[in-house]
This record gives structure tokens, C-alpha cells and sequence, in this order.
């Protein structure tokens, strides 16, 4: 076997592991517990009484705005690791070091814009932010 | 050569992740449980007994484990069955996979020594959010797919400012294999001070484990859970399903620990002594007792922080996210840039 797949090798037999430590007590718990069901018991837990609503409805839309930033600020994330692990070793050369440095400074930059343009939005509000709204019941 | 390889691995995933951090985990529940009381001045559990010794409550996790396995494996009426029975097992999986690129002692201490190693752990610790997520949608329960969607949503914003405050540490020793990084930290700055990632990094260790706490939807950051508004996730989970979640969770107070030893507490390094990690002998086992009392010392830390520290809000605890770690990640970032240009 080569020597580089040997850590693959490995790393497979941890999950092979992992998958069958968490399968066996999930398993076992089913063999071992008892089963007895009735009409209450299934029904979902609001306090004893009956939903009113699904709960596979729509969300709040801030919850996929939130999905949205995280797949690009990820991503972002992402381009920079290259960077970081090569950053060292550009730097031995003047040249390189300074372009390096520069591109991380606009990359940042390019970050922090897209970062200031969405908390300008509020889009990462989550609520009102000061004195409660006045309800005028009438 | 291809079976000692492969008893050798069986030996240390066996001793690393079931014998030290599975049980440490166990442990650590009643850990919790006795620190709580020690701090709210009442005397926690010690009613669990094997033939007469009590031993400080030292067996409630025996207890509890014989309960949850004999207990009804309840499933809802509305749920969907599959998903209902897996997602535990997607809770747990991930955190027991992420010890394997851990190395906890020097050498061929570590069970796959991956060059990608950070990159597997985020890879890996990402999919913990399948658990959470298929927990609550599965169990067809309103307030348990509130906890999903809210466990989802706080999962997803800090992953960000993890993945942004490692950079530093990836740029300072210009690697992402935990084992390089590892190795690196042995070398010594202004020939005495220990090059610890918390020395040349130490604004990156505290955005670091706030956000892996965060992560790990414990106290002040429980929103997900929030046991006394929504329940959470698993509210319609029992027995074994609800104890995985639990345990999963408690593996990956372990999981924060040994990462960020690793990464900022040297992992397996003794200062001045032996940074190369080749002395062999007694050194070689002090240096992996020194790795476990770190992350024991890691463990305890983040029990402190979640029983001294109350909870946040949940717009909180987005905007801490967002406005105050993401910011402060990346002007992490720029300056270690700034910083590392200057030195060379």
C-alpha cells in the first residue's frame, strides 16, 4: 500500500467506527425499550393541547438570508486559506510579499465592503432594536 | 506490514476516541452536573450507588446509561420514522470523526495524519447541523422545528467566524496540517518564549472559542435548546435518542478542547523540552499526559464560562456574530498580515 493513502485507510476505519458506535446504541435502545403507543402519546408536544398549525410552513425570511451571507461570507473564507498558508513563503521575496500583502489588504477590503453594505441594510437585524412599538387598541 | 498498520489504527481509535473522549464525555456530564451544584451552593448528585460507595455521584452516567438504553424509543405520530431514527446518529458520527486528525502526541501519535487536517475538521464539524436539523424537521413538532431552524441559522453564522479567526493561525505557521502546526509551536520566540498559538495569536483563541461555543449551542449560547421557553430540537426525543444528542454534545465540548490545544496550546509540547517530539520513552508519555491535562483544562473551562456567564437573547446572539466577531476576524486577519510582513 502506498504510503500516502494510508492515513485515508485510516480515517476510514474511524468513520466505519463512528457510524457503528452511533448506529449499535441507537439499535440496541430500540431492542431493549419497550413499545407501547396510543393516540395522546403520539401527538406532538405543545403542552397537552392540540396544534393548531403544521409546523412544515414557511419560515421567517431571515433565516434564508442568513443561509445566503453564510454561503458567501464561507466562501470568502475559503479563498483566503491559500493565502495564509502561502503568505510566509512570499514573503522571503520582496516582490511577492508586497503584491501579497496588497492583495490581502483589497481582498479584506472587498470583504468588509460586502459586510458594511448588508448591516446598512439590516439585513442582520434581528429585532426591533429600542423602545417598543405603541399598540393603539381601537 | 498492512495488518500491524491496520491493528495499530484499531489500537488508537479504540484508545484515543472511545477510552479518552467518549468516556471523558461521560464524565464530563457529571462534571457539569457536580460544578453547577458546587457554584449554586447545593450538593448535586450523589444518590448513585454500587454496593454501598456513593463515590461523590461518580456513577449517575452509569445510571443514566442503563436508563436511556431501557427506556421506550418513543417515536411521534407525525414524524417521519427514518429521519426521526438517524438524526442522532448524524449528531454523533461527525463529532467522533473529527478526533482523527487530532494528533495527541508526538510522532505517530495521531490516528490519520491528513495534510488537509483544519480543512477536514471544518468539512466534518459542518455536518453536525444535519443532526440538529433533521432532529426538529423530522419530529413534525413546532417547537422542535423552531429549535431546528434557530440551532441551523446560529450554526451556519458562526462556522463563519471560525473558518475567518483560524486564518491567522494558518498564516503565522503557513500550514493547515494540525500535526505541522503542532510542530511548529515547538520553536521558541526571541529564543525563550514558547511559540504557542495563543502567544502569536491571542485575539484569534478567544474569537476562536466563543465561536466554537457558539457552535456547540451550549449556555450562554442555548438559543437552539433554550430549556425553558422552546425545549428545543429534540423535545420529542427519548431515551437513546435524546441521550445521543446529549452525549454528542458533551464529545464535542472534547472535540473544542483537543482542537484548540492544538492549535493554540501546543498540542503535545512541553516548553524547552524535546520540541521535535523524537526523545521517545517516559518523554513521549509526558507529553501526551501533558496534551490530556490541556484539554481537561480546556473542558473545564468552557463548563465554567457556560455556569458564570448568563444567556444571551437570540438577536443577541446573531449580532454577536455577525457585528462583532465577523469584524473583528478579519481586522484579526489583516493585522497578523500586516504584522508578519513587518517581521520579515
Amino acid at each position: 500500500m502506498e504510503s500516502q493513502t494510508l492515513p485515508y485507510v485510516a480515517l476510514a476505519m474511524t468513520i466505519a467506527f463512528a457510524v457503528f458506535i452511533a448506529m449499535a446504541i441507537l439499535v440496541l435502545n430500540r431492542l431493549l425499550g419497550p413499545r407501547r403507543t396510543n393516540a395522546v402519546k403520539g401527538g406532538p408536544f405543545e403542552c397537552g393541547s392540540d396544534p393548531i398549525d403544521s409546523p412544515r410552513k414557511r419560515l421567517n425570511v431571515r433565516f434564508y438570508a442568513v443561509a445566503i451571507f453564510f454561503v458567501v461570507f464561507d466562501i470568502e473564507a475559503v479563498f483566503l486559506f491559500p493565502w495564509a498558508v502561502n503568505y510566509r513563503e512570499l514573503l522571503a521575496s520582496p516582490v511577492f510579499g508586497a503584491i501579497a500583502l496588497v492583495e490581502i489588504v483589497v481582498f479584506l477590503g472587498v470583504l468588509a465592503i460586502g459586510l458594511w453594505y448588508v448591516w446598512g441594510k439590516g439585513a442582520l437585524d434581528w429585532a426591533f432594536d429600542g423602545p417598543a412599538p405603541r399598540r393603539d387598541h381601537g | 506490514m498492512t495488518l500491524t498498520f491496520v491493528l495499530l489504527t484499531l489500537a488508537k481509535i479504540v484508545g484515543f476516541i472511545l477510552v479518552f473522549c467518549v468516556i471523558l464525555a461521560a464524565i464530563l456530564t457529571w462534571v457539569e452536573r457536580k460544578m453547577s451544584s458546587i457554584i449554586q451552593d447545593r450538593i448535586g448528585p450523589n444518590r448513585a450507588e454500587i454496593l454501598g460507595i456513593r463515590a461523590f455521584g461518580l456513577f449517575h452516567p452509569i445510571a443514566d446509561m442503563i436508563k436511556s438504553f431501557t427506556k421506550e424509543d418513543f417515536v411521534p405520530a407525525g414524524a417521519n420514522r427514518i429521519m426521526f431514527f438517524l438524526a442522532p446518529a448524524f449528531a454523533l458520527i461527525p463529532t467522533l470523526v473529527v478526533f482523527a486528525v487530532v494528533p495527541f502526541g508526538p510522532g505517530d501519535l495521531v490516528i490519520a495524519n491528513l495534510d488537509s487536517g483544519m480543512l477536514f475538521v471544518f468539512a466534518i464539524m459542518g455536518f453536525g447541523i444535519y443532526g440538529v436539523t433533521l432532529g426538529g424537521w423530522a419530529s413534525a413538532s413546532n417547537f422542535a422545528m423552531l429549535g431546528a431552524l434557530r440551532g441551523a441559522a446560529q450554526m451556519v453564522s458562526y462556522e463563519v467566524s471560525m473558518g475567518l479567526n483560524v486564518v491567522g493561525i494558518f498564516a503565522v505557521f503557513g500550514t493547515v496540517s494540525l500535526t505541522q502546526i503542532v510542530g511548529a509551536q515547538g520553536h521558541l520566540l526571541w529564543g525563550w518564549l514558547p511559540m504557542w498559538g495563543i502567544v502569536v495569536q491571542p485575539l484569534g483563541f478567544v474569537l476562536f472559542l466563543v465561536a466554537a461555543m457558539a457552535e456547540n449551542k451550549r449556555a450562554p449560547f442555548d438559543l437552539p435548546e433554550g430549556e425553558s421557553e422552546i425545549i428545543g430540537y429534540f423535545v420529542e426525543y427519548s431515551a437513546m435518542g435524546f441521550a445521543t444528542f446529549m452525549l454528542s454534545e458533551f464529545i464535542e465540548i472534547v472535540v473544542i478542547a483537543c482542537i484548540a490545544a492544538t492549535l493554540f496550546f501546543g498540542g503535545w509540547q512541553i516548553p524547552w523540552l524535546d520540541p521535535t517530539g523524537t526523545a521517545g520513552g517516559w518523554i513521549t508519555v509526558a507529553q501526551v499526559a501533558f496534551f490530556a491535562f490541556k484539554v481537561l483544562f480546556l473542558c473545564w473551562f468552557q463548563m465554567l464560562i457556560r455556569w458564570t456567564v448568563p444567556r444571551f437573547r437570540y438577536d443577541q446572539v446573531m449580532s454577536l456574530g455577525w457585528k462583532v466577531l465577523l469584524p473583528l476576524s478579519l481586522a484579526n486577519i489583516l493585522v497578523t498580515a500586516v504584522v508578519l510582513a513587518l517581521v520579515a
